[in-house]
């Protein structure tokens, strides 16, 4: 490597003058646009879209916004912004109009034809129409405000709290919200003093280890003799997570920031994101925050007077979920195969190309301007001695409000589950909440009340890992998830050890017989074995997990193992091949024909006294006509074993 | 692997061996190279593997290692209208895999698969981060939430339809011409 100019070496630099001016300028243009937004009386409609938005429509509902202002010849204002984290509301907007004397008011599912609708009768006409309106964003007298809905008051909001506000696209509105003004102030005092705060923090690594972030950034900089990068993984590999993408595409900046605060810590000229180049949107923001902020001159060369050079890029990763490792990441980003390989030496030793590499998680990076604008002792007021600040979830599955979360460490799963996101729908039964994507775990209902953190999770067997969180009710087969998980990684082991390649086979296969039926006395114990057997075989984190969501769920329900096993019974009838779909004669509507139709093959035919009957020989069992079936006839039962299933004689002349 | 190159992959394939002269000959370039190249052409056919492995003077198997490890490089042609069904964890907890058991039945190719007149193929991916809306599958740009297996076939038959939309009308514009 060519030695960079150390011209950048100016770390202590008595032009703390010059930086106050040039950012003073900067932040007094942000601040003199946010007050000409503010200041301009016409309404605002406010439209979050990320992907999740996108892909619910929101594209439509801007479209059809857009349109009907213009038909109408309305003037109003539309200010695209990232994700609320509010999912189950997607596609939202916010509408401010203030001069029809109403507050902000948030509505979920704006299709287009709503936003038409609102666009007429609000914007022009002056009624808001509360029955659509999920509350005001305000207190106010009028009308409820969502704030006393607790899947909003119960959140602390440190690292989203401008995911959803601003606009993703645009540095101005990060930096009227006080945005870089911690790199700002980083850059007049020496490094050490970033450092400081974050050890004083306690910060620990959202990547899924909890590692001390500032023990991190210490150790990279004591290697003085060599040159330094730091980069940030936002690869996200886990297949039910998606907190990080959310992030980069709803506040770049602030992960922006954290990297570059990073990168002063350490000494560092260079830096880069590692983003997954299926992230489309994520990989554009980010770009795009990238150029911005260096014709800003907040990054680049000498930076705002300060001396300091920072050079940033993004690099795409491409969807391998082992390449997350931070090794891997590193080989990958060096054109190979990204296989982990043992360590130390760490990579804050000797990384990527042989310089010191710190590679941080986005959530990680984007805490730390937040705890440089406050300090370290604001930070650890939010959550555990242990696990200060705030942990977000993507809380999805069988949940009534699904979406990503951002609450202090420590709270219970209770609360999180049921208080803030609602619980599980349809009545149904909580089974198992699970952590931590692949490398997680199941916790039972006994769980609901353990705090959240680092250290209890593990404690219980899974891992904060990604901070997916999948809410599982009682028609989940445990052995399915596990299943599942498995088929994951035995996919994406890198195959590297033996253990992690064949190992986490050998147990798919297990779980595969058990799921049809095949399964055999003993299976327990020899997946329990091989479970062992490849965490203590495995180098990197994928093999030394892998076998966890199996012995989670052999730990806390062992007896749906044993019912697979000994009865070939799947107790919550998920199972395909251990279970059938069957219609009650009693309950079925002569005439009736709702399940007919939707059946992709054909499986439904007419008794001889005009109800229905299911051919279970052309069932693929995938639940349609249950779903059809009109809730005053509930006349479809899924039931396990498959034999148990009433049979039903196809009449012989329809048989061909 | 016997893909056969179309004329139009083959113009591509040209360009980008002119666009390769200009990205330096490091290893480090790979799987940007790698990645530029599916941005263009979609997929890797044999004949890239071997012009960037040339180009950056490295074994092709080593290219070929290298592009078969990531989930992102693909090594058939995709269809016209790629067929995405998401397998993430919400989406597999609320019966996505039978979602794609039904595309697969309809259009008679297992995912990983292209229908031979390249019109559909079928892929498996993982969370497509609007978990709120699973079961998820996702054709050419549209996201299709809460998926039912009775929605397959409409959404396949509205392809299908449109597409023979377009040929009648092309072949009216051309017997107009005529
Ligand atoms: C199999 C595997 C996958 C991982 N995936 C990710 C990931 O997607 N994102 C991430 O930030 N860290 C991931 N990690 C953790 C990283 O190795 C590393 O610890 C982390 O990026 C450090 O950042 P932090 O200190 O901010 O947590 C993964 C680890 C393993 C073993
Ligand atoms: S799991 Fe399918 S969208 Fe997230």
């Amino acid at each position: 490597m060519k030695k960079q100019k150390e011209k950048g070496k100016k770390l202590n630099p008595i032009d703390n003058k010059i930086i106050d001016e040039k950012f003073g300028a900067i932040f007094a243009e942000a601040q003199r646009r946010k007050k000409e937004r503010q200041n301009n009386s016409i309404p605002k409609i406010h439209i979050g879209l990320s992907t999740c938005g996108i892909a619910a429509g929101a594209m439509e509902t801007k479209t059809a916004f857009e349109e009907t202002l213009s038909q109408r010849g309305i003037e109003a204002q539309i200010h695209c912004v990232g994700c609320i984290g509010h999912c189950y509301a997607e596609p939202w907007v916010i509408i401010e109009n203030s001069e029809s004397g109403f507050p902000p008011i948030f509505y979920p599912q704006v299709t287009a034809g709503k936003a038409k609708m609102l666009t007429k009768l609000y914007l022009e006409e002056g009624d808001p129409r509360l029955e659509h309106i999920l509350g005001a964003m305000e207190e106010n007298e009028m009308i409820p405000s969502v704030w006393e809905f607790s899947r909003f008051s119960k959140e602390k909001r440190i690292v989203m709290d401008l995911c959803g506000k601003i606009d993703p696209d645009d540095i101005n509105e990060y930096i009227a919200e006080d945005g870089y003004s911690s790199w700002a102030k980083a850059l007049k005092s020496p490094p050490d003093e970033v450092l400081k705060q974050v050890l004083g923090s306690g910060l620990r690594g959202r990547g899924g280890a909890g590692f001390l972030t500032g023990k991190k950034w210490e150790l990279a900089l004591k290697q003085t003799h060599l040159e330094k990068i730091v980069i940030c993984n936002a690869d996200e590999g886990d297949p039910g997570a998606y907190m990080d993408r959310t992030i980069l595409e709803s506040n770049p900046h602030q992960v922006l920031e954290g990297l570059a605060l990073c990168a002063y810590a350490i000494g560092a000229h260079k830096a880069l994101f590692y983003v997954r180049a299926e992230y489309p949107l994520a990989v554009k923001t980010i770009q795009n925050a990238i150029s911005q902020a260096m014709e800003s001159g907040i990054i680049g060369k000498d930076i705002l007077g300060s001396g300091f050079d920072l050079e940033m890029d993004v690099f795409q990763g491409s969807g391998a979920f082992v390449c997350g490792e931070e090794t891997a990441l590193i080989l990958s980003m060096e054109g190979s195969r990204g296989m982990p390989y043992h360590r130390p030496p760490y990579p804050a030793e000797r990384g990527f190309q042989g310089l010191s590499t710190v590679i941080n998680n986005v959530k990680t990076l984007a805490a730390v301007p937040p705890i440089l604008k406050n300090g370290a002792s604001w930070y650890r007021q939010t959550g555990t001695p242990e696990s200060p600040g705030t942990a977000i979830f993507s809380v999805v599955g069988n949940v009534t409000h699904p979406g990503l979360v951002e609450i202090p460490m420590g709270v219970t799963l209770r609360t999180l589950i049921f208080d803030i996101c609602g619980g599980i729908p349809d009545k149904k039964k909580f089974k198992a909440a699970q952590i931590g994507g692949p490398s997680g775990g199941c916790l039972p209902e006994e769980f609901l009340d353990t705090p959240i953190d680092f250290d209890s999770l593990i404690e219980a067997g899974a891992m904060m890992g990604s901070g997916g969180m999948v809410v599982l009710d009682e028609d989940t087969c445990m052995v399915d998830v596990a299943k599942y998980f498995l088929d994951f990684t035995q996919k994406e082991s890198c195959g590297k050890c033996t253990f992690c390649r064949i190992g986490t086979w050998h147990l798919l296969s297990i779980l595969q017989r058990l799921t049809i039926g095949e399964g055999q006395e003993g299976d327990i114990e020899k997946l329990e074995q091989l479970s062992h057997d490849i965490k203590n075989g495995s180098l990197c984190g994928l093999g030394k997990t892998a076998p966890n969501p199996v012995l989670t769920s052999l730990k806390y329900f062992r007896e749906e193992y044993e019912a697979h096993i000994k009865e070939g019974c799947c107790p919550a009838a998920s199972c395909r091949a251990l279970s059938a779909y069957y219609i009650d004669l009693d309950k079925c509507a002569r005439g009736c024909d709702a399940c007919v139709g939707c059946c992709p093959v054909d499986a439904v035919f007419t008794t001889s006294n005009r109800k229905k009957g299911i051919d279970q020989q052309l069932c693929v069992k995938c639940g349609e006509c249950k779903v059809h079936c009109p809730p005053d006839y509930n006349a479809i039962f899924r039931i396990s074993p498959a034999h148990l299933a009433p049979i039903i004689e196809r009449p012989k002349e329809e048989n061909q | 692997m016997d893909v056969i190159l179309t004329s139009e992959d083959k113009v591509i394939i040209e360009k980008l061996g002119s666009r390769l002269t200009q990205c330096e000959k490091v290893k480090t370039n790979l799987i940007p190279i790698l990645q530029m190249i599916q941005e263009e052409l979609k997929y890797l056919p044999p004949e890239v593997i071997k012009m960037v492995a040339k180009y950056l003077e490295i074994p092709g198997s080593e290219v070929y290692g290298v592009a078969t490890f990531y989930n992102q490089f693909k090594f058939n042609p995709p269809g016209k209208n790629p067929i995405k069904v998401c397998l993430g964890t919400a989406c597999h907890v609320r019966a996505g895999d039978i979602i794609l058991e039904n595309f697969e039945r309809k259009l008679g190719i297992s995912e990983g698969q292209t229908t031979e007149d390249r019109e559909f193929s079928i892929e498996r991916v993982a969370c497509v981060g609007c978990c709120a809306l699973a079961p998820v599958a996702i054709m050419g740009d549209t996201v299709h939430g809460h998926m039912a297996p009775s929605k397959v076939e409409g959404l396949i038959l509205r392809v299908q339809v449109e597409h023979e939309k377009a040929e009648r009308e092309r072949q009216k514009i051309e017997s107009d011409r005529q």
